[in-house]
């Protein structure tokens, strides 16, 4: 009747596939908008991806003689976001090679999930981007009428459009250039937020990367200190150098970085403090690479370098244990 | 005896592999088979001269200078590899650039120096020198190789026009692999099994 026990008695829920699945669940509004704003290629990039991404840990698990951990959900969010991260029109063996190498290289090589260095989906992203430069920049306008079809003045009896990213078009052209794009300042708040605009599959939808984000902050998945000094240090940044906020926040991958990859447990710090200095630091890379960097956007190599530092900014933001003097 | 010297630079010792000596020439010019070939040629050259040099007049070198003493020596014979080939390889010597005047400094050559060639009898050190420069030049060539098919799509064996380019078909390179972070990663998984090999 009565068992017997050593503490702790009260537990918590949380374990790490519940943690994991609720994550998935949260991704599926933005995949959801990327197969209604780009079509069914979309959805196949999203499942060669999560499919080379779960049989790449399976395979690796059994080589490497690892727990395998495949039930926790871990590889099938890598999977996702990696997916996510691409253009629409990339070739097959590129989410193929990607997913492959975030699991495989920069997770299980480095001992699994909770030790690796990096987020394996940005690792990943980055490592085919600088393989395969012209097809990881080659963007489609979205399969919905927007001022981007309808500049160019097709409609969609043709395969698709070949545009530039609105960060880029602000890049070599600067604000002057987006509007003639959109049409309006309104009308490009409103398509960006939407999603109605080219970049990777995941990315362009701020509105349904946010539900997912608040189903995430709602059930404490994810912390909001992170998030909120990523976007506040971007915010700044750009009223300090008078570019406008509000593109600035809805393009690109930001909103998908901030709430989704650099909130990664294994990969960021783990104190409330290093935290807000992580995604002050997130904030100041992205920024510093969207202004003056070569390429128009920097939120990938922005968690990716802050990932490095994270180890870093741990042993700085210790929490202080009880009874101890430091 | 005398072969174990030769053979030990092959595998067991070698120095890439297993010393992690010299990385910083392989790190960098990597990027094609040839330039594998032709930089192992170099280091086997100055390492099996200054090893021969060294172990000769090792008596004579006073203990507080003889780092020095041996610079002297290894900077002799990378000048006279650095004027030859820059005569009768100028491609190459373009392609390898400030790696030529620095295997001055390259940790192989000043290693073997100092821990091989200062304490062992002169015939020792020169199959030392020739071991461990083969060592370097197959680890080398087998990097550059490999980053070479995944990064170009190409194996490049063409020197003065003589030998030749062999293209891989229906391969779109993946030019990260001949960007710095391809050598790391090629290095790092190379060393990876060359450590299961070694542990069988």
């Amino acid at each position: 009747m009565y068992r017997l026990s050593v503490s702790p008695h009260i537990h918590s829920k949380a374990s790490v596939s519940r943690i994991m699945w609720t994550f998935i669940v949260a991704l599926m509004p933005a995949m959801a908008a990327s197969i209604w704003f780009f079509g069914p290629r979309a959805l196949y990039l999203e499942i060669i991806s999560v499919a080379t991404a779960v049989i790449t840990e399976l395979l690796t698990g059994l080589l490497l003689k690892k727990r395998i951990t495949l039930s926790d959900g871990s590889a099938v969010i890598t999977g996702l976001l990696v997916a996510f991260n691409m253009p629409v029109s990339v070739p097959y063996y590129v989410p193929i090679v990607g997913s492959f190498f975030g699991i495989a290289i920069v997770k299980q090589l480095f001992g699994g999930l909770g030790y690796n260095i990096f987020n394996p989906a940005l690792a990943a992203r980055v490592f085919v981007m600088f393989a395969w430069l012209p097809e990881m920049t080659t963007w489609n306008a979205p399969l919905t009428t927007s001022g981007f079809s309808k500049l160019a003045g097709f409609n969609f009896s043709i395969d698709t459009i070949t545009t530039a990213t609105p960060l880029a078009i602000a890049k070599m052209k600067g604000m002057a250039g987006l509007l003639t794009e959109f049409g309006s300042k309104m009308g490009m708040y409103k398509d960006l937020f939407l999603g109605k605009c080219p970049g990777c599959i995941g990315e362009t939808s701020a509105l349904a990367l946010l539900l997912g984000a608040g189903l995430l902050l709602l059930t404490k998945i994810i912390r909001w200190p992170i998030p909120l000094s990523y976007l506040a240090t971007v915010v700044l940044i750009c009223l300090l150098s008078g570019n406008d906020p509000i593109f600035h926040l809805l393009s690109g991958g930001l909103i998908l970085g901030a709430f989704f990859m650099a909130t990664d447990y294994v990969t960021s710090p783990m104190t409330p403090k290093g935290m807000i200095l992580f995604g002050v630091g997130c904030g100041l890379v992205t920024m510093v690479l969207r202004l003056k960097g070569g390429l128009p956007e920097g939120v990938s190599f922005s968690i990716l370098f802050m990932n490095a530092l994270a180890p870093l900014i741990d042993r700085y933001f210790k929490n202080p244990v009880l009874g101890v003097k430091t | 005896m005398k072969i174990q010297e030769l053979s030990k630079g092959l595998f067991k010792e070698n120095p890439i592999l297993v010393l992690m000596l010299g990385l910083c020439p392989t790190l960098a010019v990597s990027t094609k088979a040839i330039y594998g070939i032709g930089m192992g040629a170099a280091v086997i050259f100055v390492l099996t001269c200054s090893n021969v040099i060294i172990s000769l007049i090792k008596d004579f070198i006073p203990d507080k200078i003889r780092i020095p003493s041996y610079i002297v020596v290894i900077a002799t014979f990378v000048t006279i590899v650095d004027y030859v080939m820059k005569a009768y390889t100028p491609e190459l010597h373009k392609s390898l650039g400030i790696f030529i005047p620095l295997i001055v400094v390259n940790c192989i050559i000043l290693g073997r120096a100092e821990a091989f060639a200062a304490k062992k009898n002169v015939l020792d050190s020169f199959f030392d020198g020739i071991g461990m420069g083969l060592g370097f030049t197959l680890a080398l060539t087998l990097i550059a190789v490999i980053r070479e098919i995944l990064g170009a799509g190409t194996i490049t064996l063409k020197l003065l026009g003589y030998g030749w380019i062999v293209e891989i078909p229906h391969l779109n390179p993946m030019i990260v692999m001949i960007l710095p972070p391809g050598a790391f990663i090629t290095i790092g998984l190379i060393l990876g099994f060359s450590n299961i090999l070694k542990k069988r």
